[in-house]
């Protein structure tokens, strides 16, 4: 299964641990680590109203930037990492 | 007398209280954390001395909501307000002045105030890019107000001051709490009287220079930076506008330009006296290019005859190099309309006791103020 790992700087606000979820794109992997354990407030944190990756917030799968902030499509290998970190860019 | 206010900052929340040694920062909340709007619910259902809700801005992971019930000791995060889902095919009618359709995302919260006495857990919010929400759980869930989102005329605000059209002031009628009167960058003031079913754009009489000269009365492109409604006559209503000053006596049905004012009618924040129409006071800058205090003199200009003439206060402020702006929800009065504070960009607070004539520093080492908002009582 894909592991999720997110940056350290978000544990000071809402726990999200280190974690291994099933799916096959970036959205199916994080939408089903905010699933489980009810864990709607942090994602928020990470994804906007609509959905999309908020601004200043980057993903990386296996240490490649994600291409689609918005739909979240990009694939995700069955033993792949997915990274959610600060853009430096957001200060 | 109040003896106890909130100023949120760039940095943190702070809570100063008047102890027998004078007006004191008691606490920090946030540290670290940008602040961007407080607002004290005085009607004791949570809390028994009321409750306080911060907002907060944490750039990278979006803008969040906290509640106090114990006078901002414990703090826990709420539900944030959240735009509903843009449909994939839509297209405003009205072209955007910031040459694209903006995302319905949340991007700050603007404006807090408590709903009427009776109208248990109401709390509204105002947001760009212009939605207002409602709460009636005391923030545990948000709803968007339909009707005004869905009003045609909302298409056409755009930003003043930011990317976005936003709701910065939210007064509440004190006699009916059905009739809300909100200000807008840039969409003038908006009025309901049934709790927000059904919405209309105020009067005439505010003037923008901003726009051509033949839309430059249009009151749905005006640039109010803040409305404030005075609590025992509600149709008594000031807006510190980007272009000056007015003031309203019919419910916002219109406005007069008020054209002197002591050393500029520009500025951001205004507050009317809670009992008395026509007793406002102001914190000129100098107008929309530099927005700085004339002079490098702070000063607090006060109107008691509502507007015919105004008094220069600068007795206890900095009248030399002094460059603080204070922002549109940094300056605030107390229930007994003697006791005012107010807090610049550059972290400097002051607090009046005597309506103004003079005035103390609390601290010149804040972060930049955001808010300064007076604990108050059940009107």
């Amino acid at each position: 299964m894909p592991r999720i790992r997110f940056t350290e700087n978000l544990q000071r606000h809402v726990a999200c641990p280190p974690g291994e979820v099933a799916g096959g794109t970036v959205r199916e992997v994080l939408e089903a680590y905010f699933a489980e354990g009810n864990r709607s407030t942090a994602r928020g944190y990470v994804l906007d109203d609509q959905g999309a990756l908020r601004k200043h917030m980057a993903i990386f799968v296996n240490g490649a930037p994600v291409m689609d902030r918005r739909l979240l499509a990009d694939a995700v290998p069955e033993d792949g990492t997915v990274d959610v970190i600060q853009a430096l860019s957001g200060g | 007398m109040a003896n106890r206010f909130h100023v949120a900052t760039r940095k943190g929340l702070f809570t100063i209280h008047r102890g027998n040694a004078g007006w004191a920062i008691e606490r920090a909340s946030f540290l670290g954390d940008n602040c961007t709007l407080v607002m004290h619910d005085p009607r004791p259902e949570l809390g028994s001395e009321g409750t306080l809700y911060a907002a907060l801005d944490h750039g990278h992971f979006g803008v969040k909501l906290h509640r106090s019930v114990d006078g901002g000791v414990a703090w826990q995060e709420i539900a944030t307000p959240v735009y509903p889902e843009k449909p994939a095919d839509y297209v405003p009618k009205t072209p955007p002045m910031e040459g694209q359709a903006y995302d319905w995302v949340l991007k700050l919260v603007w404006a807090l105030s408590p709903g009427g006495s009776e109208q248990k857990g109401r709390i509204w919010c105002g947001t760009l890019p212009g939605g207002l929400f409602f709460s009636d759980d005391h923030g545990d869930s948000w709803e968007l107000n339909r009707p005004l989102w869905d009003h045609p005329q909302r298409e056409s605000w755009f930003g003043g001051g930011a990317d976005y059209p936003g709701i910065h002031s939210i007064c509440v009628n004190p006699l009916d709490p059905d009739h809300l009167t909100i200000g807008i960058s840039c969409a003038g003031a908006w009025i309901t009287r049934d709790c927000g079913q059904s919405w209309n754009c105020g009067g005439e009489g505010m003037r923008a220079e901003f726009m051509p000269p033949e839309l430059a009365m249009d009151p749905n492109i005006q640039d109010p930076h803040l409305l404030v409604q005075c609590p025992a006559e509600p149709d008594a209503l000031w807006v510190q506008h980007h272009n000056g000053i007015f003031k309203s006596t019919d419910a916002a049905g219109s406005w007069t330009e008020i054209e002197e004012a002591g050393p500029s009618t520009f500025g951001f924040a205004v507050a009317v006296h809670p009992k008395n129409p026509e007793t406002a006071w102001f914190v000129p800058a100098v107008k929309d290019e530099q927005r700085i205090p004339a002079d490098g003199k702070v000063v607090v200009t006060r109107t008691r005859d509502g507007g015919q003439s105004f008094d220069t206060l600068s007795k206890g402020l900095p009248q030399e190099h002094a460059y603080d702006l204070v922002f549109r929800h940094a300056l605030d009065v107390d229930d007994s309309g003697d006791c005012l504070a107010f807090g610049s960009t550059t972290g400097s607070l002051w607090v009046s006791e005597d309506g103004g004539d003079s005035w103390e520093t609390v601290s010149e080492h804040l972060p930049p103020i955001h808010a300064v908002r007076f604990e108050k009582g059940l009107l």
